[in-house]
């Protein structure tokens, strides 16, 4: 352990420190504290404050030191809690938060933007009746006197009770000995005979005279523990007189006996944790990954073998799988993080949104529990952030025009997170203006993004938002003007293997979906056979799978083709023909059609030539060592040894109703859009 | 043998930065995240020291010093307690609960060496 470790604690504990003062602060203002609440929010301010002094964070210090002493005053009731209380904490746990986070990336924050702050807090504190002390304080540090001498006389007399704290004045003399010579007289006067002596009181008195230059304050410091518990005279050695009685150069100490007050606690457990390292985590993905191909690859070869040869080892094998789904289980639920730790920073994004553009808004967040892996945790931040941005800047309206249109002066945004099978979903709800479709449609059309006489649906039109040559330079803000597009955030969820999806409503709102896997590492697929190729589908995504009569199948003039199934017609998609496979089955009568659904609950069926087998892959990315390829999702290793890439459902149906001519070379990436 | 330090915090990084100081001077040190643990952990093992927050939750530091004191087996433990500058009631109060000394927080690896030293030899 070293000292860059000790930061890394710190800023870590921080982090979560911080995130416990903003859910209290939420519980106080949406009046539904309790008497631990300020207590827990105290102690978060308290344990920032304590780490930043030990590693000199000044800034961050001087803040929460006066923020500290504002919940004090609120801890023991001389002030009550009101909206403009919890607000000025809330601005004060916002900067608080801002000096951490510069400490940690080393930058330095402009001197004194938390000035005013500082003075706001000392004001609130000094209705409360808290002096102002910070001043005092600072005050009171130079002042201390350096008075210096050749030396001390010491008279220093314990009360009986000195040894009643633990003190020991044998160590006192220790001390003052590494200053330099002392003399000792000891006083036995007061030392009363056996029978008398209580065993725990201090009864000898000790005269000591140093012989060393040193401050009064160094004398005095070694005495600070035990100057409440006796009688004690420091005097320069050329003043050597010393008083008979020294009380009267003893301070003053009015020992005010503190009310214990009762406290009582909802006793909220803590949740207990052991904090790993995500490196060794990880290590333990890749290997229980690599204990799936292998498992994968002996149950392989015990279906080679005869029954009859091994009869306990088909029964053998398919414990282990069970086993190792379960290992696999709860590897995965280690990576696992609620979203509330993304979640939580979004509240204060409004709050300085709305006052930076003058609007009104609500943010109510749902489902902040839900588990997802830590890594998609971390880099949600971003997009969500963008969106969320957006929503305010572009979304909802000024109080005034939302009055006008008829709805609230108050715009609601609803964050919410949910798990629904193996996906996170994340859905962003506004009600402000929607997206205006017109203007989406024009604008498209003047960056030549689709035809000039394009007809697009409600909802391809929306999907225009999400190219990348899509600027929103004319409508360009201070906020939302940051030079990422939509098309950022898109591609920042796919590259967590997820998807974004919008719907709007133009006057009344949008909805922005992001579906995300549950983990990255594994997933239960379907292995398929197209020509001697192997290819695996999400299991997630299939609906059902089926061979087609050769009646049911029917060619429409563009050469595309649609099955006929229970009265409704799904699209077919060859994939020999969109992947460049040869030697696949061409007969779609003897192939197999895997009916898949996308997330817009499109359905589309894939013609393969056969169904292999079912199992859990450990995805692989092509795009770390290779790019990515419209249509493939990953790679992954079956049991043989031999690699197979995992098919992405949503690209293939975004792409795949193209009318197949010939075939197309392989992986060829699809230029078209919708 | 080494002496034996127990931080009792509820922060972590403080934890640590008093295991990290002590351990380089040469001292054992266990940790306790709360007053309850602190004593759980005396319950079978011994401390030459003590070193305890104020502020914690489940059981605080005064209520940690007021239990140990009231039994016999660590009535002479020297007790230091962790406070800042802004909090003389709080101080006063630990101090009539019976611990032996206190730091003030922030405060630098020296001092907490000179400090531990000077309640215990």
């Amino acid at each position: 352990m070293n000292f860059d470790h000790l930061r890394t604690t710190y800023f870590e504990e921080s982090a979560e420190l911080l995130e416990s003062a903003y859910s209290h602060l939420a519980a106080l203002s949406e009046n539904r504290a309790d008497d631990d609440t300020v207590h827990a929010l105290f102690r978060a301010i308290h344990s920032i404050k304590g780490g930043g002094g030990a590693f000199g964070f000044d800034r961050l210090v001087a803040l929460a030191h006066v923020m500290e002493t504002l919940l004090d005053l609120l801890r023991d009731g001389a002030l009550a809690f009101d909206a403009q209380l919890t607000g000025l904490l809330l601005r004060g746990t916002d900067m608080l938060a801002d000096l951490v986070a510069a400490e940690r990336d080393g930058n330095t924050l402009p001197p004194g933007v938390e000035a005013e702050l500082a003075n706001a807090f000392g004001q609130a504190a000094s209705k409360g009746g808290a002096p102002q002390e910070i001043k005092a304080s600072v005050a009171a540090l130079p002042s201390v006197p350096t008075e210096a001498a050749s030396g001390w006389h010491i008279h220093f007399r314990p009360h009986p009770a000195l040894f009643r704290n633990a003190n020991e004045p044998l160590l006192l003399v220790r001390e003052l000995r590494r200053m330099g010579p002392v003399t000792t007289v000891v006083d036995l006067s007061q030392l009363p005979t056996l029978d008398l002596l209580e065993p725990e009181d201090a009864y000898i008195t000790w005269n000591f005279t140093l012989e060393a230059a040193v401050p009064r304050a160094k004398v005095e410091d070694v005495f600070e523990f035990v100057a409440d518990d006796c009688d004690l005279a420091i005097v320069p050695i050329a003043e050597a007189v010393f008083a008979g009685d020294a009380s009267e150069i003893t301070e003053e100490h009015s020992p005010a006996l503190v009310q214990q007050r009762a406290v009582s606690r909802t006793d909220t457990p803590a949740a207990q944790s052991v904090r790993v390292d995500v490196g060794k985590v990880d290590r333990l993905v890749n290997l229980v990954g690599e204990l799936v191909i292998n498992q994968a690859m002996l149950v392989q070869l015990g279906g080679q073998l005869p029954p009859d040869l091994c009869p306990g080892l088909i029964a053998g094998l398919e414990t282990l799988s069970q086993h190792l789904r379960e290992l696999q289980d709860g590897v995965m639920a280690i990576r696992t993080q609620p979203v509330r730790s993304v979640f939580a920073r979004m509240p204060r994004l409004v709050r300085e949104l709305t006052a930076q553009l003058g609007k009104e808004a609500r943010l109510i967040i749902t489902g902040e529990a839900t588990e997802i892996d830590k890594n998609v945790v971390e880099q949600l931040a971003d997009p969500l952030t963008h969106l969320l941005r957006n929503a305010l800047d572009h979304g909802i309206e000024p109080p005034d025009t939302r009055e006008a249109a008829g709805k609230p002066r108050v715009g609601t945004i609803h964050l919410s997170a949910e798990q629904r099978s193996s996906r996170i979903v994340i859905e962003l709800n506004d009600d402000g203006r929607g997206i205006d479709r017109a203007r989406v449609l024009d604008r498209a059309k003047e960056r030549g993004l689709i035809a000039p006489d394009a007809v697009l649906t409600d909802t391809e039109i929306d999907e225009l938002i999400f190219l990348p040559s899509f600027s929103t330079a004319s409508v360009v803000s201070a906020v939302s003007g940051r030079g990422v597009g939509m098309d950022v955030v898109r591609r920042n969820i796919q590259a967590l293997g997820g998807r974004i999806a919008v719907e709007s409503r133009f006057g009344s709102g949008s909805r922005f979906l992001l579906s995300l896997p549950l983990t990255l590492a594994v997933m239960d697929g379907l292995v398929v056979s197209v020509g001697a190729d192997s290819f695996i589908l999400p299991i997630s995504a299939i609906v059902e799978s089926l061979r087609p009569a050769a009646a049911d199948i029917q060619n429409l003039p563009d050469r595309r083709a649609v099955l006929c199934i229970r009265g409704g017609y799904v699209p077919l998609l060859p994939l020999h023909q969109r992947l460049g496979v040869r030697g696949a089955v061409t007969d779609f009568s003897r192939a197999i059609v895997v009916i898949v659904e996308s997330d817009h609950g499109g359905r589309l069926g894939l013609v393969v030539d056969d169904l292999v087998g079912q199992q859990q892959v450990v995805v692989k990315s092509l795009d770390a060592n290779y790019g990515p390829i419209d249509g493939i999702g990953g790679a992954t290793i079956l049991g043989d040894g031999r690699v197979a890439l995992i098919l992405d459902i949503p690209s293939l149906a975004a792409g795949g109703n193209v009318p197949p001519s010939d075939p197309q070379p392989a992986f060829e990436t699809s230029a078209s859009l919708h | 043998m080494a002496k034996i330090v127990l931080t009792v915090d509820d922060s972590r990084s403080m934890r640590e930065m008093v295991a990290f100081t002590l351990r380089k001077a040469g001292y054992e040190v266990r940790e306790a995240e709360d007053g309850q643990k602190a004593i759980a952990i005396l319950q079978t093992a011994r401390a030459d020291v003590i070193i305890t927050d104020l502020n914690m939750p489940v059981m605080d530091g005064v209520a940690l010093i007021r239990a140990l004191r009231a039994d016999p087996k660590h009535r002479s433990v020297p007790i230091l307690m962790l406070t800042t500058e802004s909090n003389e009631a709080k101080k006063a109060e630990g101090k009539t609960a019976g611990a032996t000394g206190w730091l003030v927080k922030p405060f630098d690896p020296e001092k907490l060496i000179d400090v531990v030293k000077r309640v215990s030899p």
